[in-house]
């Protein structure tokens, strides 16, 4: 099975993040990280690819910068990855993305499209049902468990009470939640990263421009809740959380 | 024109998103509400009373519904000004398949709206740091995704509305996905989004088994319990505990957060609580930046003395 693993690098989230003034886009540093959440889609696509004999292919979009986030995805054990990186790209939004990003996948072919459900650092969480379209697949979205054989892949569906059990033929495109524990790239893994093979593409190869659908009017610091008061344990703090249960009347 | 609002039926009735929403859209004319599910004559009149005008009813039976669902939104709203959506993993789906079909942006994360002519979205961004403003330039449908809560559902008045049935369309291969099995994860007490008192567990816990102490907690305060991102994907409460971007939006008059330590993502869920108290060892951690009371100590010790406390008054 040939799966294809959409992963975004972004700005490290332990670092505060900054707007340019002109057009209010994320400053992208040179060094970038591999969005968290996207590990659990690379994982899950490393043990379909395991268990079907397949290829992992992943696709991200954006400054590649110094490729460290495509390299740790490389590491995890992904066989090779397409960026498709324009300076016509900046602040694209996610229609143009999924636009982006499905041509690229249409480009190579595939079995599964892997997802995550959002990214960290923009999360419109909607790419990957815009893209499913594209691609005219089934989006068997927000999955904590994935199977796939016989030509069919089947999962885990998060819902609001519970979850249900939902199942497609393949060719098909899956989200998947940060459920699945990614595993850690090993010593090995990090040093064949270094030499697998990045194409990058722009959007003229692949035949997509950009459409402004959205112009953003202003940006505004949201004004913080005024600090409360921060007290150390001494054994008896748990009076302090009573006192404060009492005086909003909720005992 | 006109402004539609996509309702998936949960547990038998509206999402509660769509009658928050559908209670804000009557500021901008006749609401035609899009319905996914069963359908009964209570859900028509729950949204007719909250202030639609008109339901357009799609069953998609056992198939998964944003296939069809979208490639039926995509042939009702051609001349409408807005399409709202709530952040419901099936919102979120079909909203997208919609937007890609019609070749017209989302804007998510919404809090608020206004159609004047233009349409133009408040949202925050980065963790609810930034406060944007954003205004759709292009013609057609505005598709917009709105946090929950953005807006409070009122009930209007209104009389049952006029439900048109729509065929399931042919959607191809975008609809080839079907629902197998379904499975119930309910938790007893007060629904975590409705509860007055909120107990939140994180990954300080330490297993799952130290739920039980939330339970307890969340019981004597007449609460909910609900968690993080990071104990839901360790599998120690089911997802409909998740607090967060990703989860469920509460604004209780008290949340209590033991051993969370306040990612961007579980702030965006939780800060609009009246207030909050948290517990965590790290002096560090974000959520103190949020906190009306912080204690910080150990939530092993500090808990069950408060239970303890709690117990003595009852």
């Amino acid at each position: 099975m040939n799966i294809a693993v959409c992963v975004k690098q972004i700005p490290d989230p332990a670092t505060p993040y900054e707007l340019d003034d002109a057009n209010h886009w994320v400053i992208r540093p040179e060094d970038q990280v591999l969005d968290d959440t996207d590990r659990s889609g690379v994982e899950i696509a490393l043990q379909l690819a395991e268990a079907t004999d397949g290829t992992v292919t992943l696709y991200s979009m954006g400054p590649s910068g110094s490729l460290q986030g495509v390299r740790q995805a490389l590491a995890m054990g992904a066989d090779e990855a397409v960026i498709v990186e324009d300076e016509g790209l900046k602040g694209s939004d996610a229609l143009t993305t999924a636009r982006i990003l499905a041509a690229a996948i249409q480009q190579k072919g595939f079995d599964l499209v892997v997802a995550g459900t959002e990214s960290t650092d923009g999360y419109t969480g909607v790419m990957p049902q815009m893209m499913s379209e594209f691609l005219d697949v089934p989006c068997l979205s927000f999955a904590r468990k994935v199977d796939a054989g016989d030509g069919q892949v089947t999962i885990e569906r998060q819902t609001s009470t519970g979850y249900d059990v939902v199942a497609a033929p393949i060719p098909a495109l899956v989200t998947v939640t940060a459920g699945i524990e990614p595993r850690y790239p090993t010593f090995k893994g990090i040093m064949q990263a270094k030499s697998k093979p990045v194409t990058t593409m722009t959007a003229a190869d692949l035949g997509v421009s950009q459409d402004a659908t959205q112009v953003i009017r202003s940006v505004e610091p949201v004004p913080a809740r005024e600090a409360g008061e921060i007290v150390e344990d001494d054994g008896e703090a748990y009076q302090k959380i009573v006192a404060l249960l009492e005086d909003r009347k909720v005992i | 024109m006109g402004i539609w609002v996509f309702a998936e039926e949960i547990s038998g009735a509206p999402s509660p998103g769509s009658l928050e929403l559908v209670s804000k859209a009557r500021d901008f004319g006749d609401v035609s509400v899009f319905y996914v599910g069963a359908g009964s004559d209570e859900a028509w009149a729950a949204l007719g009373d909250h202030g639609a005008t008109a339901v357009s009813h799609l069953d998609t039976g056992s198939t998964l519904p944003s296939g069809p669902a979208a490639a039926a939104l995509a042939e009702l709203v051609g001349d409408a000004s807005v399409v709202l959506f709530g952040m419901g993993n099936t919102d979120r789906d079909v909203a997208g398949r919609l937007a890609a079909k019609l070749g017209k942006p989302v804007v998510a994360n919404v809090l608020d709206l206004s159609v004047d002519g233009a349409v133009s979205v408040k949202s925050e961004i980065l963790g609810g740091t930034k406060a944007v403003t954003t205004e759709i330039t292009t013609d057609g449908p505005a598709i917009v995704v709105t946090r929950p809560k953005a807006f409070t559902a009122s009930p209007s008045g209104g009389t049952a509305p006029a439900v048109t049935t729509v065929a399931s369309p042919d959607s191809g291969r975008a609809g080839a996905a079907a629902i197998t099995e379904q499975h119930s994860e309910d938790s007893d007490g007060p629904s975590l989004e409705a509860a007055d008192v909120v107990v939140s567990g994180g990954r300080g816990l330490g297993g799952a088994e130290k739920f039980e102490m939330m339970d307890e907690l969340a019981a004597l305060l007449g609460g909910a319990v609900g968690g993080t991102r990071a104990v839901v994907d360790a599998g120690w409460v089911p997802y409909s505990y998740q607090v967060g971007q990703t989860g469920k939006t509460v604004k209780p008059s008290v949340y209590i957060a033991c051993g969370v330590s306040g990612a961007m993502q579980h702030l965006v869920g939780m800060k609009g609580s009246n207030t909050i108290i948290a517990i965590n060892k790290d002096p560090e951690a974000p959520i103190f930046s949020v906190s009306d009371l912080g204690i910080v100590g150990d939530l092993h010790e500090v808990v069950p003395q408060l239970i303890e406390a709690l117990k003595a008054r009852a």
